[in-house]
């Protein structure tokens, strides 16, 4: 089952042609994906090709999803159009947008939020490393891939993996692989203060998905999310939760890399999410080292 | 980004929101100018005000010994004698840090007679993804005591993004802080205006505190932005040229302007063990694995996801300019980049800079072998960690030791 993608989930690309766009398109390609169309305005008619498959290009995403029947994006569109095309996206009828863009105005998620509201459409992100649901083959090949995540280190399997963070999601993922144990899908939610899919709502997903056995749930400071996550777990969730929080040594008032990372006003400490964590009966990994053993340990 | 008290006076003004008439001054005769004319205008009292990013100006003293980084004056003589004592001199307040920062630019105001002193914030409400507009009746107050000690007295308003500020939202506004007729109605204006000034301007935060009653020389009430703060959202900037100009250098540490160069994201701390790392997340819970073996991290540094061998040997430059750190974790998980990319980025990057503190290294994801064959062949005297416990631990050891 896994969540969000299956290995033949249908997916497009806005922004296919753009440097960033298209090496992940590339190597999305070659993970096995489904990549069946790619969307940039003025190039519509030209193909993206790769490894032997001839992507076509379209101008809207109305017309790509009107043509290949694409139910997913990645979304590498430039932060000064990003809302513009999320909002492409969602008016074509794609049941998942995954924005990776880093850097768009919070001011412009603001209005593209308030714009979903009532949608069909997902959004996962911005400013994240996008979903993998890993494949059956040789180093997970065969998965659906969608942003910009390293396919390889995945395994198909029954851990449930989701994270603000792209390179703390790729530790978990390694560690729980370097153990001989599988995902069925790693959600990155992304690092701004204003996104489109929570960790709650991510949680909730996996909580219902009868091939999710375990869950990591990996935060950091800045806001409350986690706070929400954890009182729902608390009352809530059938399946064992494993977690971190980062940014415990972060100065107060700094930004730290990610726009939504900063505690202000004294809110959204790593202390504060930790402690929700414990008393939600979700297993706190002492150290990043130690989240897939903490897991282990609870199954 | 932040901006200074006067340049967010400035924004606020274009927005409509009355602040104290004053001007902002460089030197000493500078001050006296403006003096001259907020006096000669009829004001009773004129206030010196030191300008940095910083709170707790008036309860700072400077480093010459001088007390206090915001001053009433009741002369001209007196305005320049205190600019005198302020300008060019570091003031240390409780958010500076004892090492203080330069004043180098004073703003002189008229200080008009306050009635009464209220809370007002403009902010993003995280929760919801809204708008949020906080005011309290405890003005010049810690809003975050307020919140603790009395969370009836806060006020909260949430904006429709959809079609913004409606006056209803202001009017219930100044009814609740109790505005009453001429106050009433400026207050409602001047609402609406800081909100614009949020939303147009791209501003993560606007905070008035304190928003005061003044009464004019016509002995009529209203609202005023007595003090003002203005954070903006740096994703943003692109789009307004007029306040990136107003960023100042000097209140920047010169690492971090260094390292923004080189578009690294490097944030200096007090420890003693540097830390270079590809990605946000993971060089946060760096600095959190260093700390809980029980060093402490000098600095947070984030070469991104497609780090290049001139960043590498950048972020080197940059860390060992901290006379405070130690010794050096490098902790890279490379999901896309190539490790052995990076293995040689670190190579060169030692051999330039001339290493000879504890280094230790962690390598992970495409290419490992290679890198890490990179590493050992080099002939450098390097740690090698194989997780980020093994590699905090190793790098913890040799500082400590």
């Amino acid at each position: 089952m896994a969540i969000l993608v299956k290995p033949n989930t249908k997916v497009l690309i806005q922004g296919i042609t753009g440097s960033f766009g298209a090496r992940h398109a590339q190597l999305s390609i070659d993970y096995g994906s489904q990549v069946v169309a790619g969307v940039t305005p003025g190039k519509g008619g030209q193909f993206f090709e790769h490894g032997g498959k001839k992507v076509p290009i379209f101008d809207t995403v109305a017309d790509a999803v009107k043509q290949t029947g694409a139910r997913a994006s990645a979304i590498f569109v430039p932060p000064p159009f990003a809302g513009d095309a999320i909002l492409e996206a969602v008016d074509a009828g794609i049941e998942l947008a995954v924005a990776i863009t880093e850097g768009i105005p919070v001011n412009d998620m603001i209005k593209v939020k308030r714009a979903m509201e009532g949608k069909k459409t997902r959004l996962i992100g911005p400013n994240c490393p996008g979903v993998v649901t890993p494949g059956e083959g040789k180093d997970s090949h065969g998965g659906c891939r969608i942003g910009i995540a390293p396919g390889y280190i995945h395994k198909k399997g029954n851990i449930g993996v989701v994270s603000r963070s792209g390179t703390l999601t790729y530790e978990a993922v390694w560690q729980l692989t370097s153990r001989g144990i599988g995902q069925s899908t790693c959600v990155g939610i992304g690092g701004d203060p204003v996104n489109g899919t929570s960790h709650l709502d991510v949680i909730k997903l996996f909580n219902d998905d009868p091939e999710t056995t375990g869950i990591i749930m990996i935060g950091e400071i800045g806001g409350s999310a986690e706070e929400e996550a954890a009182e729902w777990i608390a009352k809530n969730c059938k399946k064992p939760v494993a977690g971190f929080i980062a940014g415990t040594t972060a100065p107060p008032g700094r930004r730290m890399g990610h726009a939504g990372a900063i505690v202000s006003g004294g809110k959204g400490t790593a202390e504060a999410k930790i402690a929700s964590f414990k008393a939600a009966g979700i297993g706190v990994a002492a150290t990043p080292s130690d989240m897939a053993d903490t897991l282990l340990k609870m199954m | 980004m932040n901006i200074h008290e006067y340049q967010a006076k400035q924004l606020l003004a274009q927005y409509g929101v009355a602040v104290p008439p004053g001007d902002v001054c460089s030197t000493p005769e500078q001050a006296k100018t403006v003096a001259e004319k907020l006096f000669g205008a009829g004001n009773k009292l004129v206030v010196v005000k030191s300008q940095i990013h910083a709170g707790g100006r008036g309860k700072g003293t400077f480093k010459s010994g001088f007390q206090g980084g915001v001053k009433l004056c009741k002369s001209v003589e007196d305005v320049h004698e205190k600019a005198k004592a302020m300008l060019g001199q570091v003031l240390v307040t409780k958010q500076t840090g004892p090492e203080g920062r330069l004043v180098s630019k004073l703003l002189v105001a008229a200080a008009e007679e306050i009635k009464k002193e209220f809370y007002l914030a403009v902010l993003l409400d995280r929760e919801t993804s809204r708008p949020l507009i906080m005011a309290s009746t405890e003005g010049g107050m810690d809003i975050e005591e307020v919140a603790e000690k009395h969370p009836e007295k806060i006020i909260k308003e949430q904006i429709d993004p959809a079609v913004g500020i409606m006056p209803y939202q202001a009017r219930k506004i100044a009814s609740a802080l109790g505005l009453k007729g001429d106050a009433f109605n400026s207050g409602v204006k001047l609402l609406m205006g800081v909100y614009k000034t949020w939303w147009e301007c791209d501003a993560s935060m606007v905070e008035i505190n304190p928003l005061c009653i003044v009464v004019g020389a016509d002995g009529k009430e209203s609202l005023c932005a007595v003090d003002a703060k203005i954070g903006l959202d740096d994703n943003a900037l692109y789009r307004h040229k007029n306040i990136q100009e107003m960023r100042d250098l000097a209140e920047e540490a010169p690492l971090e302007i260094e390292a923004s160069k080189y578009a690294l994201n490097y944030i200096k701390l007090d420890g003693s063990i540097a830390c270079l790392v590809n990605g946000a997340g993971l060089a946060m819970a760096t600095m959190d694995i260093i700390q809980h073996f029980g060093a402490m991290p000098a600095n947070f540094l984030d070469v991104g996801g497609g780090a290049s061998k001139e960043q590498v040997t950048a972020a080197f430059k940059i860390i060992l300019q901290d006379p405070n750190v130690k010794g050096i974790l490098v902790n890279i998980f490379g999901g896309i980049m190539d490790c052995n990319v990076i293995a040689t980025g670190i190579v060169a990057a030692v051999k330039e800079t001339g290493l000879n503190l504890p280094l230790v290294v962690r390598l992970e994801g495409n290419n490992v072998i290679a890198g890490k064959k990179t590493l050992a062949e080099s002939g450098l005297t390097l740690i090698a960690g194989d997780t980020m416990a093994d590699a905090a631990q190793k790098v913890v050891k040799a500082v400590l030791k």
